[in-house]
């Protein structure tokens, strides 16, 4: 029994890396439509920024704050200069550009900081705990913690504020929301600030598992891709749900289904993510489509 | 038959021959094989400086670093090396790609330090076809040794793999008899080359396997594999993994109150990702871990302190790589090897061939590779294609690996044709 615990809580550890990441892409594809294939490499740039900030000496919570503006920022400046030129191109030019982003990422923090696996700095105690025989670090608690505080803040600013409204108006009818005096372009780039931080968030919160390196995020960002299929592309929550799920199907597939084993089955994780889409199309929390006829 | 040749055709002829003989007194004596002019041998390597194995990339730089060095004390016989080095992104169709471009267009010499087995395996057909030599592959891939007969143009230079399983089986054989042993692989060619020669070493005490789990690359952890393999009951572990995977089974261990006997396989044992994995988990992670060493590691500053070929290592990063970190071991790597290279062409001689080259890559005995581990001599001969056979176990004590008996020899363990 204990094993069987100690894989899920793992799978859950792993999920919420999933989630963190997922968190990030929903964000993106709520303001825009789309998938933006940079996302895993913006958030590993600017967890160099905060490995570079720390290593000058930030204590680390200093850093993460400093690396949440330049975030912010930076997401803004990238909408502005890059995606605004292209804003109301054929979806297809917008993913092109977002994989040129993810290009472009990935070789200037090799540039700059090169490719040797670096260890970050945890912001919580590294010594490990045990709950009735099951083992997990202080960080797995706080990478899903972080995951659901980051989803309360999302949800409340959507729902709650002015601005946040303004944002989901602008996505959803921008033709009406510019009538309105809402400035829809603008809206656009905050959604990139946005998704930027949640991205900086979770490149933070994982680093210290996974480990810094410029490809960190790679093979992240198709599972943490899985996830927010799963959950609903358009569900913050659904996000989250679907990384923990993945996370802990993919361990307990891995482990205690010998045929399939830890070589098949993230092949066998994504059929049941196409078997439940079949079901559900829209995906676990997504709200299906009605249409008048 | 009568041939009548007409004064005009012996003309001709003539003139044809005349041309052909001052043609062969401008051009050098041994223009026989490209990539050789009077002044510069051209050497092309292809290098992963994108993708997932950039790290490795460093190797190259570290080769580069090594060449200018050995260009501004005079070069090799009087001739300046130009090295070639592209990106193949660790991916064998893109190495294909940037071999035959080298090949073809840049006329080089010969291909030295491709880096991956994949990749090597990829271009080892087309270059032995074509009779360019493939010298010292950066891979510890049994193949390389093992097929010299079907592709004589090809040499390996690294430990192998299987002899460094051997050598940990038998460390378990002879002191962990009753171990339990559990092993975490990376599913690929790599990985089973670890795995045959464990099992090879292991010999009739096979059974002492107790579990073993494989990991993809495009895993993002691999805590659900320490896991099982603690749940199995394990408690001697064999780390097979790259770098950033073996890092985190240190740490996943230590953080699930896992402390077995532990062995690390070399490609992940540099002092940073030790650091990186103490860091993380603590030094309960890393104390007592046991791996190989065959290369002087040039994190480890306190051993090394006086050492004249890490002097020397030093001065050539700090004059060609002066912003790279020193501490990097594919630095090193990259320079050691580029050593053996420039041995080769030394000894090869001012008439340069590529059959030559090929003869003494394959009749080497190089003793004072400055980077090498003390008394680790490179080796080959026409029917023993493995160059480093030796070396040493090292166990981690605290702050850097503490060599521990004695340098081993694995040559007798290894697959020749012959066998």
């Amino acid at each position: 029994m204990h094993d069987l615990a100690q894989q899920i809580v793992n799978g859950l550890a792993t999920g919420s890396i999933f989630a963190s990441v997922a968190l990030a892409l929903v964000l993106i594809y709520r303001a825009m439509g789309i998938i933006n294939f940079a996302q895993g490499e913006m958030a590993m740039f600017t967890t160099y920024i905060a490995w570079q900030l720390v290593t000058l000496g930030f204590p680390i919570w200093a850093a993460f704050a400093i690396t949440i503006v330049v975030a912010f920022v930076g997401g803004v400046a990238l909408e502005r200069i890059v995606i605004r030129p292209v804003e109301r191109a054929p979806e297809l030019t917008l993913v092109i550009v977002t994989l040129g982003l993810f290009i472009t990422f990935n070789g200037l923090a090799g540039w700059f900081w090169g490719y040797i696996v670096k260890p970050f700095p945890t912001p919580f105690p590294t010594s490990p705990i045990q709950i009735g025989g099951v083992g997990f670090s202080a960080q797995d608690i706080g990478i899903i913690v972080v995951s659901l505080v980051t989803l309360g803040l999302i949800t409340l600013f959507f729902q709650k504020t002015k601005l946040g409204l303004a944002m989901k108006a602008a996505a959803l009818y921008p033709e009406q929301s510019r009538v309105l005096g809402i400035r829809v372009g603008w809206m656009l780039a905050l959604g990139w600030g946005l998704a930027a931080v949640v991205g900086a968030v979770a490149g933070i919160m994982i680093a210290p598992v996974v480990f810094l390196d410029p490809n960190m995020m790679q093979s992240v960002i198709v599972y943490a891709f899985a996830s927010a299929v799963l959950g609903g592309i358009e569900s913050p929550i659904g996000a989250v749900v679907g990384g923990l799920i993945l996370g802990v199907v993919l361990n307990l597939l891995g482990t205690y289904v010998d045929a399939i084993g830890n070589e098949l089955r993230l092949a066998a994780a994504l059929a049941i993510i196409v078997v439940v889409l079949m079901v559900r199309p829209s995906g676990l929390f997504g709200r299906a489509k009605v249409q008048r006829v | 038959m009568t041939p009548v040749l007409s004064k005009a055709a012996i003309g001709i002829f003539a003139a044809t021959f005349a041309l052909a003989m001052t043609g062969s007194t401008i051009a050098p004596v041994n223009a026989a094989d490209p990539g050789v002019s009077d002044t510069e041998i051209i050497l092309g390597g292809d290098h992963p400086f994108s993708g997932p194995a950039s790290a490795y990339g460093n190797i190259g730089k570290g080769i580069g670093a090594y060449f200018d060095y050995v260009n501004d004390h005079g070069g090799v016989n009087g001739r300046k090396i130009k090295w070639i080095d592209k990106d193949d992104g660790y991916s064998p169709p893109q190495a294909v790609q940037v071999v035959h471009q080298m090949v073809e267009q840049d006329h080089v010499f010969a291909i030295f330090d491709s880096l991956g087995t994949a990749v090597n395996t990829a271009i080892r057909p087309y270059l032995n076809q074509n009779g360019i030599p493939q010298l010292f592959v950066a891979t510890g891939a049994t193949t390389w040794g093992k097929d010299y007969k079907q592709y004589p143009w090809t040499i390996g230079w690294q430990p192998d793999y299987q002899a460094e399983a051997i050598l940990y089986a038998q460390d378990i054989v002879r002191n962990h008899p009753n171990a339990k042993i559990g092993v975490l692989y990376q599913n690929d060619d790599y990985g089973e080359d670890y795995n045959a020669g464990l099992k090879k070493g292991l010999g009739s005490h096979q059974n002492l396997i107790v579990k073993m789990a494989s990991y993809e690359t495009t895993d993002p952890s691999v805590s659900s594999q320490i896991s099982t393999l603690k749940a199995a009951g394990c408690d001697t572990f064999m780390i097979f993994a790259t770098p950033k995977f073996a890092i985190q089974a240190m740490v996943f261990a230590a953080q699930q109150s896992w402390h077995p006997l532990t062995y690390l396989n070399n490609v992940s044992n540099a002092i940073p990702y030790m650091n990186a994995a103490m860091k993380a988990a603590g030094p309960s992670a890393v104390n007592g871990i046991i791996t190989t060493i065959y290369l002087k590691d040039p994190a480890n500053h306190a051993r090394y302190a006086g050492d004249s070929g890490m002097k020397e290592y030093n001065e050539i990063m700090a004059k060609y790589l002066p912003s790279a970190d020193k501490d990097d071991g594919n630095y090193l790597y990259g320079v050691s090897i580029a050593y053996t290279m420039v041995d080769v062409l030394k000894r090869a001689g001012k008439d340069l061939t590529r059959k030559k080259v090929m003869d003494i890559a394959t009749h080497l005995t190089e003793t004072d590779n400055p980077w090498a581990y003390p008394g680790v001599v490179i080796r080959t001969s026409s029917t023993f294609r493995y160059p480093i056979t030796q070396m040493i176990a090292a166990k981690w004590l605290g702050t850097d690996w503490s060599p521990t008996g004695i340098l081993v020899d694995t040559r007798s363990m290894m697959t020749t044709a012959e066998k």
